[in-house]
């Protein structure tokens, strides 16, 4: 029986247009919808898949955030057996900080630890100060691999086989014995799908539940100047017209260019 | 201060990664706005065979050990926590690529010093390093400096031209010594290629790639059309390879293949930088996505704003109706 634990985080929908506020330094508000982090999405995933393979419990947790209770029943309608939100911290723009809340109440919070399996997401678009898997792993003094597209566990042998991606399509296989951190980047399936019904039904019959964060929040090592807008450094010649239109033309750029 | 800035050395399966050479050309200029020395980091048995073109650096600071064989980021900083707080450098810039992507977080919080992901430049303001970082899959930037030194930057490929990084002359190599353990819990067993796919995307003059904004797994087939009028094969970014809508062998981007095409087409792609290191590089770059601010407008040469679903359509008619006159 695993005890798996899959640590998600909520970031910004990008295909909303982020505003930076008036102090230069933070997002505004009210430019912001949060959604699960794509990476995180593949962790749940990859740790529900082990959990059916090996059996054992899936516990999925998260910081405190607005629409936050909407991703974790959605873990539970997907097949999580436990929701955790972290209560009572705001980690500000650090993944530092948010691995070290995470770390301290993994440890305070009731049945948590030891798990056998700690999985999150490779990266997520607002990490500035770090990566939430590696600082995790070195604050829980475990073995970190990252980049991972397929785990194979033994439990008897209390250890796991873990392939990570390189590049050009190259794979490296890990043996790790457990417990283990994994930084996901893609489950060994895409992310299933739940109907909004299931997750209804499981806002009826099931429970988040709720851990206050303990210990001093820890110190962001790095100062935000200032975001920005990335001045585009190239701007391609934007084309215009209805559909038949701008084929018309994209067909003559290319015509123009000896590709037809 | 006059520190050292140092740059650690990729390597990976036998030779140097370009991005080595990006950075140490980012990191002479650092050196030199910071009044320090500028040294390559060379992890590994062998290490100083790779010492001849490391020329940008003033020095080569070398470590063999037998664990150091293959990139394993948990061995790497466990090496780089023993040599740092003996030489004290002021930056220490790793490529952030796929073989050394945990490597800075895991050395940070290893040595409890600032780390700072994703850069795409680090300048030097008032005496300190000041890093540009990209947020939000690229739509926001920020500027970042850290708080204490020495502080580790994670760099982002293209940060500079390789070439100018690239200097054979050998500069002078210091060995240090570490002192790892035999056995980790951590055990690297071996690399596997990739399944030769039906194409490869690295070979085609023309590429029509497919990412988020296709929407629909059949809608894979428009593209498949126009790239046989075309005469080209498709691809596609992360997420069309995640929903497996085509297989791994066609994924552009870092973890992907990278890809010099004469023309490539995107459709439905936003531009995040983990795909745009795999094409910046074609030739011809035309982009259809409905949103206007999307990043992938900034390195295509044509855009267009619109609903690739009808586009695509009426081009790969035109393409046709064109070869059939012809």
């Amino acid at each position: 029986m695993l005890n798996i634990l899959v640590l998600v985080k909520l970031v910004p929908d990008t295909v909303e247009e982020l505003e930076i506020a008036p102090d230069g330094r933070s997002l505004d508000p009210a430019s912001v919808r949060l959604i699960l982090s794509e990476r995180d999405e593949h962790a749940l995933e990859q740790g529900l898949l082990l959990k059916e393979r090996y059996g054992g419990t899936l516990t999925v947790i998260a910081l405190d955030v607005p629409e936050v209770d909407d991703v974790l029943f959605t873990a539970l309608a997907k097949g999580a057996d436990r929701a955790v939100k972290i209560t009572g911290m705001e980690p500000g723009p650090s993944t530092w900080t948010a691995a070290g809340l995470a770390a301290r109440t993994l440890a305070a919070g009731p049945g948590l630890l030891p798990a056998d399996l700690i999985l999150t997401g490779v990266q997520a678009i607002d990490d500035l100060d770090g990566q939430a898997g590696p600082i995790l792993a070195r604050l829980l003094e475990l073995p970190y691999v990252g980049i991972t597209c397929r785990v194979e566990v033994d439990p008897g042998a209390r250890s796991a086989v873990v392939v990570r991606e390189y590049v050009g399509g190259v794979t490296g296989t890990f043996e790790v014995s457990l417990p283990v951190v994994l930084g996901v980047q893609s489950a060994e399936k895409p992310p299933r799908y739940v109907p909004v019904a299931k997750v209804r039904a499981a806002m009826k019959s099931q429970r988040l539940e709720s851990v206050p964060a303990s210990g001093e929040s820890a110190v962001m090592r790095v100062e935000i100047l200032q975001l920005m807008k990335p001045e585009a450094t190239g701007r391609a010649v934007m084309l215009d017209g209805a559909p038949e239109e701008v084929a018309a033309q994209l067909c003559d750029v290319l015509a123009a260019r000896g590709l037809l | 201060m006059a520190g050292e800035i140092w740059v650690l050395v990729e390597q990976w399966r036998g030779r140097i990664s370009d991005i080595t050479y990006e950075v140490l050309a980012l990191g002479r200029e650092v050196a030199e706005a910071l009044a320090g020395s500028l040294q390559a980091v060379v992890l590994g048995p062998g290490a100083g065979e790779s010492a001849s073109s490391l020329g940008a650096a003033d020095g080569v600071l070398m470590v063999e050990h037998s664990a150091l064989a293959e990139p394993v980021p948990e061995v790497y900083a466990l090496a780089l926590a023993q040599i740092i707080p003996q030489r004290q450098p002021q930056a220490l810039l790793i490529p952030q690529t796929n073989v050394t992507m945990e490597l800075g977080p895991l050395l940070a919080a290893r040595l409890a010093v600032p780390f700072v992901n994703s850069c795409r430049d680090v300048q030097v303001t008032d005496g300190r390093p000041v890093a540009r970082c990209i947020l939000y899959g690229g739509k926001v930037e920020a500027s970042v400096t850290p708080q204490s030194a020495p502080a580790v930057f994670g760099i982002l490929p293209g940060v500079r031209p390789p070439e100018q990084g690239r200097v054979e002359r050998a500069p002078a190599v210091r060995a240090l010594s570490v002192d790892l353990p035999t056995e980790f819990p951590l055990r690297f067993r071996g690399y596997t290629e990739p399944e030769a796919g039906d194409v490869d995307i690295t070979r085609e003059n023309v590429l029509v790639a497919v990412g988020r904004g296709i929407q629909r797994p059949e809608n894979v087939a428009l593209a498949e059309e126009l790239a046989a009028a075309l005469g080209g094969a498709v691809c596609g970014s992360r997420p069309v390879i995640d929903q497996r809508w085509l297989p791994p062998s066609r994924q552009v981007g870092t973890s992907g293949m990278i890809v010099k095409p004469q023309l490539y087409l995107a459709l439905g792609i936003s531009g995040a930088p983990e795909h745009v290191q795999g094409m910046k590089e074609a030739a011809l770059i035309v982009a259809i996505n409905t949103d206007p601010r999307a990043p992938i407008f900034d390195i295509a040469h044509y855009g267009v704003v619109g609903d690739l679903l009808e586009i695509v359509p009426a081009m790969t008619t035109r393409v046709k109706q064109g070869k059939q006159a012809a």
